[in-house]
């Protein structure tokens, strides 16, 4: 037993003064003082890039504005400013890079259908927004089907035999449904007989609605162009792909070897050439590959070259989804004694579709980066209809090239970061782990 | 017959639901599917290629091109064969892709550490390249490349000649004052923190540094001389030089090989030294050394191996020497900022994955933040990085088949020009997919092994 001595003991018994931060620290001095002034080189190494973007940012100003035409009916006034943008240029031709030569008394239906895709884009897009479901439905059926309409005119002229093949098709899909349910009792039978209903009623609603007269200007495919294009290509490219890509990625990870080994050599084919390529195959090769007399029209070959290049990329997307599923939620399907449908739709695709929203979201970007390549083999999307107008004597003049491929550039620019932010967006949502 | 009884007395449920009869019965399904579909697309397209007079073969490969091409690393000409043709093409778009590939790589990897630097200006000036460059299509950036940056340069007889720099009387002075101020301005930094007095010296600085100009000038003396190395911009392209090699370039080459042999020795001692006593050896100086230098001093006394043809004016443009052309360039410029800002993100989210418990550790054992970086964080970064930078690298390649937008001759602009001359769709098309699918699987391939060797070996 010791005893201490008072001499030495000393508690503090108050808390000590709090000291400001000392100044160098605090506010935008500190800040500045942190993160582009902390020592010698860095400092020195800040002007020098505070100089740069200077220089940048007024080249830029002195090109896009203070020495830009704004205002002009044709060349005169932006050959007289060699070094300033042409802005009424752009501003001449813009209808056209949304519209392309769509007839400008029907570009309503192209405003229209502009809207209801907005209109069907952001409850989806808004995770708060309840009705999912119904959303979806609205973009995948209703949706597509009125913009068809819209932009065709509809009044579409099935043949007898056309109408006889769908018939036909629609007898076989429902034998072999009835067989499966009544001869091998693999379905219920109100199942069956549910789904054959829904089936067909919904594929001859369809034939009927396109082939109603809406009273709606037919417009040829070749009139369409700019935007309207490029949101078209791909759009429907990345719908197209998305069931595709879901059931090649299920194939990739079946059990059956043939089914398998399809499933790969078709996925690692198509995202092994260049889409230029699968472009040129669709528009040279696609009508050799037709019945004499079938002809498909041009863009409609190339939705469906980008639709099969898409689904390949797709497809791995949506099979990283599937692997980051713990293997137990495959387990504790099985041990239900759900079949491989129902388990994959209803426990293992609602999971891994969600992960890959980022992903699916990053493929649309470059999807629609990708529509530039169309206008290689003649289609007028928004890059192509830009070029075009080039030719344009009128407005011919030192900037003009420049300031419209910047004009294009800040439009494709606009559409990519948004939706570059919104993924990123969406993935933050959706990871629960913890970030440094 | 008792057999089958047996078999009866067993409850059987129905064949459909047993696994291995589903599977087989769906493979078969679909096999036949396939089958079929494929007989009708070879059926039509040969009903096709009969009604359009076209046979089908590769005969047309030997028959004559007759067209000319801008740029050929073969010898190639208009009486040449169209494989040759698309040969030529074929080695084009090597070209294009190897260079691209290289110079994406050191842009991808510089802008990747800019965006991880502590000054936020560099941060930030790399983060808004990165996302302006990636969210603006690759051909509108090809376009732009080509027709308003490579296309308004001057022509022929106007064009600027290209120097080395070199430094000028004024050199010294100059050099002076930077150094001199760059000393004074450390110790600042060193006594100060305050960010006002920080600022003012470093503007300070670069005031002295113009001031010096001004002065350098005045006296007529130049910082920099250009020294003319026969190199031209226009509209046509770049021209420069053409070596010629002479007899002694066989001596120089043989020493390079000798010194690169005799470098790739000194490396594996010095290794083998320093994993058995822990001694370093400056390994890169002396293989620099032995690679430039025996090189060097075979060129000092055995005279020089190569002369240079120069390109000369003649009429409106160059003649001699040799010519990059202005497509070729313009394909190399944005496949390698295009790509570089994808390589950007891979090498920052690859050097932010190494946990940073292990920079912390080696700062704890004393290592220095260079050498952190070096031995600890880049090697354990590499392995992230490597997958997803192979698969840029796959992009690059086939990216530059955006070449026949701008009439660069690569396989693609080739074939397309062979398609239109001959209507072989499907021979051509076949050709594409073949040449692009080998590069892919070869480039996958050697990326598989150099992956497995940089792999994480656990025990």
């Amino acid at each position: 037993m010791s005893t201490l001595s008072p001499s030495v003991a000393w508690v503090r018994d108050e808390e000590a003064p709090r000291l400001p931060p000392p100044p160098n620290m605090t506010g935008i001095a500190g800040w500045i003082g942190a993160n582009m002034f902390p020592n010698w080189y860095n400092g020195v190494l800040s002007v020098l890039f505070l100089l740069f973007i200077a220089m940048v940012v007024g080249n830029l100003i002195d090109w896009a504005l203070l020495k830009a035409v704004f205002v002009a009916d044709d060349r005169t006034a932006c050959v007289a400013s060699p070094e300033g943008a042409c802005w009424a240029y752009v501003r001449a031709k813009f209808a056209q890079w949304i519209y392309g030569f769509y007839p400008i008394d029907q570009r309503w239906r192209v405003n229209l259908a502009f809207l209801l895709g907005i209109g069907g884009l952001i409850p989806m897009l808004i995770p708060r927004i309840p009705y999912k479901r119904e959303t979806v439905l609205y973009l995948l059926f209703i949706f597509p089907i009125a913009t068809l309409i819209l932009l065709t005119g509809g009044h579409f002229q099935f043949s007898a035999a056309s109408w006889i093949s769908v018939l036909v098709s629609l007898l076989i899909f429902a034998a072999i449904m009835l067989a499966l349910s009544f001869g091998a009792g693999l379905l219920a039978r109100g199942a069956a007989l549910r789904i054959v209903g829904i089936v067909a009623a919904v594929v001859i609603a369809i034939m009927i609605i396109l082939s109603v007269d809406f009273g709606l200007n037919p417009v040829e495919t070749s009139q369409w162009g700019g935007l309207l294009v490029t949101l078209v290509v791909a759009i429907t490219g990345i719908v197209a792909s998305l069931p595709l890509g879901i059931l090649l990625a299920l194939g990739r990870r079946s059990d059956m070897p043939a089914v398998r080994v399809f499933s790969v050599v078709f996925i690692e084919v198509w995202r092994g050439v260049p889409l230029i390529t699968v472009l040129f195959m669709a528009s040279v090769m696609l009508p050799l590959f037709l019945p004499a007399g079938v002809n498909f029209d041009k863009l409609l070959r190339c939705l469906i070259g980008v639709a099969l290049f898409s689904s390949a990329y797709m497809a791995e997307v949506v099979r990283g989804g599937l692997q980051a599923i713990p293997k137990g939620q495959y387990e504790a399907a099985n041990a239900l004694g759900l079949t491989y449908w129902q388990s994959m739709g209803l426990i293992i695709l609602p999971q891994a579709l969600k992960i890959v929203i980022p992903g699916i979201v990053n493929n649309f970007i470059s999807l629609f980066k990708d529509t530039t390549l169309v206008s290689i083999i003649g289609l007028f999307d928004l890059l192509g209809i830009v070029q075009s107008g080039f030719q344009d004597p009128k407005w011919a003049s030192p900037q003009t090239g420049a300031s419209g491929y910047f004009a294009a550039a800040v439009l494709f620019w606009m559409f990519c970061f948004l939706m570059s932010r919104y993924s990123m967006f969406m993935e933050r949502r959706l990871t629960t782990t913890h970030r440094r | 017959m008792s057999a089958v009884t047996q078999g009866q007395a067993a409850p059987r449920s129905s064949i459909f639901n047993d696994p291995k009869f589903r599977s087989t019965a769906i493979q078969v399904l679909l096999v036949l599917a396939i089958g079929w579909f494929a007989w009708r697309i070879v059926h039509n397209t040969q009903i096709n290629l009969h009604n359009r007079n076209i046979s089908s073969g590769f005969q047309f490969l030997w028959s004559t091109a007759g067209f000319g091409v801008n740029q050929a690393l073969i010898s190639y000409s208009e009486t040449s064969s169209y494989g040759r043709a698309l040969l030529v093409g074929l080695l084009n778009t090597l070209l294009v892709a190897g260079v691209g590939i290289l110079f994406a790589t050191l842009l991808g990897f510089t802008l990747g550490i800019m965006r991880l630097s502590r000054n936020w200006l560099v941060a930030k000036v790399a983060e808004i390249y990165v996302e302006i460059v990636r969210n603006i299509p690759l051909l509108l950036q090809i376009f732009v490349w080509y027709a308003t940056v490579l296309k308004p340069l001057p022509a022929p007889a106007r064009a600027p000649q290209i120097g080395l720099p070199w430094p000028g009387g004024g050199f010294i002075i100059m050099a002076a004052v930077l150094g001199g101020g760059a000393w004074l301005l450390r110790g600042l930094y060193q006594r100060t923190q305050s960010v006002v007095m920080r600022v003012v010296a470093t503007l300070l600085l670069f005031f002295a540094a113009w001031t010096a100009i001004g002065v350098v000038r005045e006296f007529g003396l130049s910082t920099i001389n250009f020294v003319p190395l026969g190199i031209f911009l226009s509209n046509r392209g770049i021209m420069f030089p053409r070596p010629i090699f002479g007899e002694s370039m066989w001596i120089e080459l043989a020493a390079l090989v000798v010194g690169i042999v005799l470098a790739l020795g000194v490396a594996r001692w010095a290794r083998r030294r320093q994993e058995q006593t822990g001694q370093q050896f400056p390994t890169l100086w002396v293989s620099l050394g032995l690679i430039l230098g025996l090189p060097l001093i075979v060129f000092l006394t055995a005279g020089a191996g190569a002369t240079f043809e120069f390109p000369e004016l003649k009429g409106f443009n160059f003649r001699g020497g040799m010519t990059l052309i202005p497509e070729f360039l313009a394909l190399v410029i944005a496949l390698s900022t295009y790509t570089a800002s994808f390589i950007a993100e891979i090498v920052r989210a690859g050097i932010q994955a190494v946990s940073h418990g292990q920079t912390e550790a080696a700062h704890a054992l004393g290592v220095r933040p260079g050498v952190t970086l070096r031995l600890v964080v880049i090697p354990q970064a590499m392995r992230v990085i490597i997958p997803p930078l192979a698969s840029q690298y796959l992009n690059l390649t086939k990216n530059s088949s955006l070449a026949v937008a701008i009439g660069y001759p690569d396989l693609v602009a080739m074939g397309g020009t062979v398609l239109n001359q001959t209507g072989q769709a499907i021979e051509i098309i076949a050709i594409w997919m073949v040449v692009y699918l080998s590069l892919s699987l070869m480039t996958s391939a050697f990326m598989n092994w150099f992956n497995s060797r940089m792999r994480l070996v656990e025990r």
